[in-house]
């Protein structure tokens, strides 16, 4: 399999069109084969061995090629997630994982951004208070962050200040942490996409460090 | 789950890398016993929607504590047992005649655990994640919540460390209910947002 360069990744999927209609179910089971469970409980003990952050985690999940992305649902996503976590942790090998499988093993792409040494001064107090206008920042970092592509270089409203904590964008690429104050961002949904429509608002959770004065 | 030396025509390709991927952990020692089962049976039995339910029913019949879990939504859950991963920084969003909420999470499947359970398959999936947040006029329609055009919608995308939960409107003609028949009443849906009472 080729290198697939995952800047903005396919899990970025807020707006995106023609996936399909929502199949909804009005209720299901917790896991609906043992796999899933087994799945699930393997990652918890792999991001335990390895000591992941909750952004580690996530980007191993983002790191996937797309299209198995797309094609495989959420606990194949972490039965992914956690190979990947173990064989990059070296606690597995990926032809150990194979020979085991008895076939392809498929793992997340390579980690593209260097890891973070110097994380930053905390931001201890909220730069910006309700009602305050702000744009999110317009740029398209190599590794984790948890700043929807659908809302970058566009101005909000804040909402609500919410309490402080880790910056996903640090704790994804080492050791070391960031804290900052995160807002629930107000958007006008006519406004983000163009298309006139009204009466919709959409609130996006952002780190300070997203936001610029507008 | 051990594979060792043969693999059951039965195994589809995934189950068979779940099981090399446990094999291999545990004999590691890294998977404790029982732990499997653990998880299944926590996520199976003790936590789901019948906890968010719980939380409804309450603050449709004590005012002061809706107060509370709509000023405080973490330490008000708390209130009734309820706590723990993804359920560590909740905020309740009240739906009313004028204004209908709805959660997403468009990253990934960030959902309040504790309260609702596991997110279900078509919250996880592509569809829902992408389109929640683009015409969530149109997508609530499609799904069975017809909204009149008056009415504001703000969806909520978990794309930080808050989980949402939405609190319905109680339905009419529910006077006369006790707490726990009102509980009774209360769907997964309502609370995600994309369903009425």
């Amino acid at each position: 399999m080729g290198r697939v360069l995952l800047v903005d990744g396919i899990h970025d999927l807020g707006g995106m069109q023609g996936l399909g209609p929502v199949v909804h179910s009005p209720a299901e089971p917790a896991f609906h084969d043992r796999w899933q469970a087994v799945a699930r409980a393997l990652l918890v003990v792999v991001a335990g061995a390895v000591r992941a952050s909750g952004g580690e985690f996530r980007h191993s999940i983002e790191r996937m090629e797309p299209g198995h992305y797309l094609t495989s649902g959420y606990y194949e996503h972490w039965l992914t997630a956690a190979a990947t976590l173990a064989v990059e942790h070296r606690l597995v090998t990926r032809f150990e994982l194979q020979a085991r499988a008895g076939g392809w093993f498929p793992l997340s792409g390579p980690v593209l951004a260097p890891p973070v040494v110097d994380a930053g001064p905390d931001v201890g107090e909220a730069r910006f208070g309700v009602g305050d206008r702000v744009r999110v920042r317009d740029w398209h970092p190599p590794g984790h962050t948890r700043c929807p592509r659908y809302v970058r270089g566009k101005a909000g409203v804040v909402a609500r200040v919410h309490g402080t904590h880790s910056v996903p964008d640090v704790e994804a690429h080492g050791t070391a942490r960031r804290y900052e104050p995160t807002y629930s961002v107000r958007f006008d949904a006519g406004h983000l996409w163009g298309d006139g429509q009204r009466g919709v608002s959409v609130h996006v959770d952002l780190w300070d460090s997203y936001l610029e004065p507008s | 789950m051990n594979t060792e030396g043969h693999h059951p025509a039965d195994m589809t390709p995934v189950e068979q890398r779940v099981a090399a991927l446990e094999a291999l952990l545990t004999e590691q020692g890294l998977v404790p016993e029982g732990f499997i089962e653990e998880i299944t049976r926590r996520y199976e039995s003790e936590i789901g929607p019948m906890n968010g339910a719980r939380v409804v029913a309450r603050a449709w019949t004590d005012p002061q504590y809706k107060l509370r879990l709509l000023a405080e939504g973490t330490a008000a859950i708390a209130e009734l047992g309820f706590g723990g991963p993804e359920g560590d920084h909740m905020v309740v969003v009240e739906n009313t005649a004028a204004v209908h909420n709805v959660i997403v999470c468009t990253l990934c499947s960030c959902y309040p655990w504790p309260v609702l359970g596991l997110p279900p398959t078509w919250y996880k999936d592509p569809p829902y994640r992408a389109r929640m947040v683009r015409e969530p006029r149109a997508l609530l329609a499609e799904m069975g919540c017809q909204l009149p055009d008056d009415v504001e919608i703000r969806v909520w995308d978990s794309s930080a460390e808050v989980r949402y939960l939405v609190l319905p409107q109680r339905p009419p003609g529910t006077e006369g209910m006790t707490e726990a028949e009102l509980a009774g009443l209360v769907t997964r849906d309502s609370m995600i947002g994309v369903a009425h009472l």
